[in-house]
């Protein structure tokens, strides 16, 4: 029985160099293309190790493609999108969890009601270009997503397990709601105030779609990668089906910019990661 | 003071008065702006399910409400009747389950698999590894997707054969979709089981050792029983979910040649309704995509606790 238990040790260990694997190569495979001699690229794209090492696809990409722009608006949209977000979040999130407010329960359930049901794309299209004319406005970035309801409830149980002795000492000392919120609560809230941000700046750096619908004067770098994606895929008849699917085109530009578009998740993910994950069990215990 | 007896199970119910709502106008300024954000964005947009009994073009949309023509259940006769929308449904419904299906297995798979390994350190290593691809965006993914799987990409010249994975036009394309998908989440998903595995007593797995079970009987009669109610209450959520099969991912992950077995409900209604700017018809479909999803949502509810399992709501 022992040694029967042994190898499944070492079988686990097997699979999981696997699994390792499997995630990182591809990976590993588009920085490597990335920072090879596009010709040399074309032989065999099968390699973790440039060849013949270079930065050539980067300046192209930087010169040609006029990436700055668009890099700077993802930076920007990230930053603004992310500190009005969680402001505003943990804003309500403090005021949902003062079960003595005369409107808690109405306000609770019109944020909870929008988890569950949404009016959809079109009317939301609608809204955001025709009544409210936000296509290729900055706001368009920032507003529509300003709140998750989900970072709210994973807030509020935050701040409900917080000693509610601290604020009651600060109301006897004259403080007013809004100063316990940024003077006591927030200071406390750290941790999920870190996994909130997170959140948010994940979302606002990947996000595609508002771009794609709302807002395509003002592309992020997301969009520029989709853009050239749909370039090098050959626009073919969906009826005509043997027609070669892709790619004759810039692949090493094209992996640059992927390398670009992931490059600042992956430099603030192995010190954040903890608050990730944190965030994500909090939800989960609380759901 | 009222404060001091903010205890959550003893709320007071207090009478609206003016004094009140001046003892709280902090909480109220910190609210009320919040509030008209979530009418304008969310309430407004449910409201717009009313353009689904309308017919609403791009000139009429500027109309007052009452003025539109109602066409009553025309749109959504229109949509059940498009050409397009057997299929899509057939994908919708199919690329929903297979992901439901795999995407379960797998996580919980991998959630075992962590739970087992005895070698600490390593344990830490593939768990990080494993949820990286989830913060990467789909842009991204399927950058990197199309790199590996296209004609003569990296799989292609890795096994020396083409595979045509992005480029046959059938049921082939919904696997795709959801193996990605399960490369991008699997680590992702799997944490919730992992906490939930955290959970159980370690006193049972003591007994068991006792009584001579070995590990794999130690997983099959502790571990997954242990882990039942997270997996129903996850289960009933997705379902809930099963036509909300997302449009970016179906977008960036296809091309023309797959489009046929790509197309979902909620892209659909971005082409009939933003596409051919027949804005009534694809309110209608999203309405339906929606009310389908509470529809089934409560159904799968009520079936668990039917079958004596821990419900969702």
């Amino acid at each position: 029985m022992k040694s029967k238990d042994k190898i499944l040790d070492y079988i686990l260990l097997v699979l999981f160099i696997g699994v390792i694997i499997i995630t990182v190569y591809p990976f590993l495979n588009v920085l490597a293309i990335s920072l090879n001699d596009p010709i040399d690229t074309m032989r065999n794209i099968n390699f973790i190790f440039p060849r013949k090492f270079t930065f050539s696809n980067y300046t192209y990409v930087f010169k040609e493609n006029n990436l700055i722009k668009p890099f700077m608006m993802s930076v920007v949209r990230t930053l603004l999108g992310t500190l009005a977000g969680v402001i505003s979040t943990s804003m309500v999130a403090y005021v949902l969890s003062r079960r003595d407010f005369y409107f808690n329960k109405v306000f609770t359930m019109l944020f909870v009601v929008t988890m569950y049901v949404s009016g959809g794309l079109v009317p939301e299209y609608l809204l955001l270009t025709r009544d409210l004319k936000l296509g290729n406005n900055f706001l368009v970035y920032i507003l529509p997503g300003l709140i998750w309801v989900y970072n709210i409830v994973l807030m509020r149980s935050f701040i409900d397990g917080l000693p509610i002795a601290l604020q009651e000492a600060a109301r006897i000392d004259g403080a007013n709601d809004f100063i316990i919120w940024a003077r006591i609560v927030l200071p406390l809230c750290k941790p999920v105030l870190a996994t909130v941000a997170l959140f948010v700046a994940v979302g606002q750096w990947n996000s595609f779609m508002d771009t794609y619908l709302y807002a395509r004067d003002m592309p992020t770098l997301q969009y520029v990668l989709y853009e050239i994606m749909e370039k090098a895929t050959i626009k073919v008849d969906p009826h005509a089906a043997d027609q070669v699917a892709n790619a004759v085109s810039p692949l090493s530009v094209r992996m640059a910019i992927t390398i670009i578009a992931t490059l600042p998740i992956l430099i603030v993910y192995p010190f954040l990661q903890r608050y990730f994950v944190g965030g994500m069990t909090v939800g989960a215990v609380k759901d | 003071m009222k404060v001091g007896k903010q205890k959550k199970e003893k709320v007071i119910r207090q009478k609206f008065s003016t004094k009140l709502m001046w003892k709280q106008r902090y909480l109220l300024l910190m609210s009320v702006p919040f509030v008209i954000w979530l009418i304008i964005f969310k309430y407004v947009p449910l409201w717009g399910w009313t353009m689904a009994f309308q017919e609403v073009k791009p000139k009429t949309f500027a109309l007052p409400f009452w003025e539109r023509e109602f066409v009553g259940l025309e749109n959504f006769k229109k949509a059940f009747t498009d050409r397009l929308f057997g299929q899509t449904m057939i994908n919708t419904v199919g690329i929903s389950i297979l992901g439901i299906v795999i995407g379960t297995v797998m996580a919980i798979l991998f959630a075992l698999m962590l739970n087992e390994i005895c070698f600490s350190r390593f344990k830490k290593v593939t768990q990080t590894v494993s949820y990286l691809p989830h913060f990467v965006s789909w842009v991204v993914i399927a950058s990197i997707a199309k790199m590996v799987l296209n004609d003569g990409g990296m799989l292609d010249t890795l096994l020396g054969k083409n595979l045509k994975l992005m480029s046959t036009n059938s049921v082939l394309f919904w696997f795709v979709v959801c193996i990605i998908n399960v490369w991008k989440e699997v680590g992702w998903d799997a944490i919730v089981y992992l906490s939930a595995m955290a959970g159980i007593d370690q006193g049972l797995y003591e007994a068991a050792k006792v009584d001579g079970a070995n590990r794999l009987q130690r997983i099959w009669h502790i571990t997954l029983p242990g882990i039942k109610p997270t997996v129903v209450v996850l289960l009933i959520m997705s379902i809930g979910g099963a036509l909300n099969v997302g449009m970016e991912r179906q977008m960036l992950l296809s091309n023309g040649i797959v489009q046929d077995h790509a197309m979902v409900l909620s892209w659909f209604a971005y082409i009939r309704g933003i596409g051919s700017n027949n804005y009534g018809l694809g309110t209608a479909i999203g309405m339906f995509q929606s009310l389908v999803g509470i529809a089934l949502l409560l159904i799968a509810n009520k079936v668990a606790g039917w079958l004596g399992e821990s419900r969702l709501l």
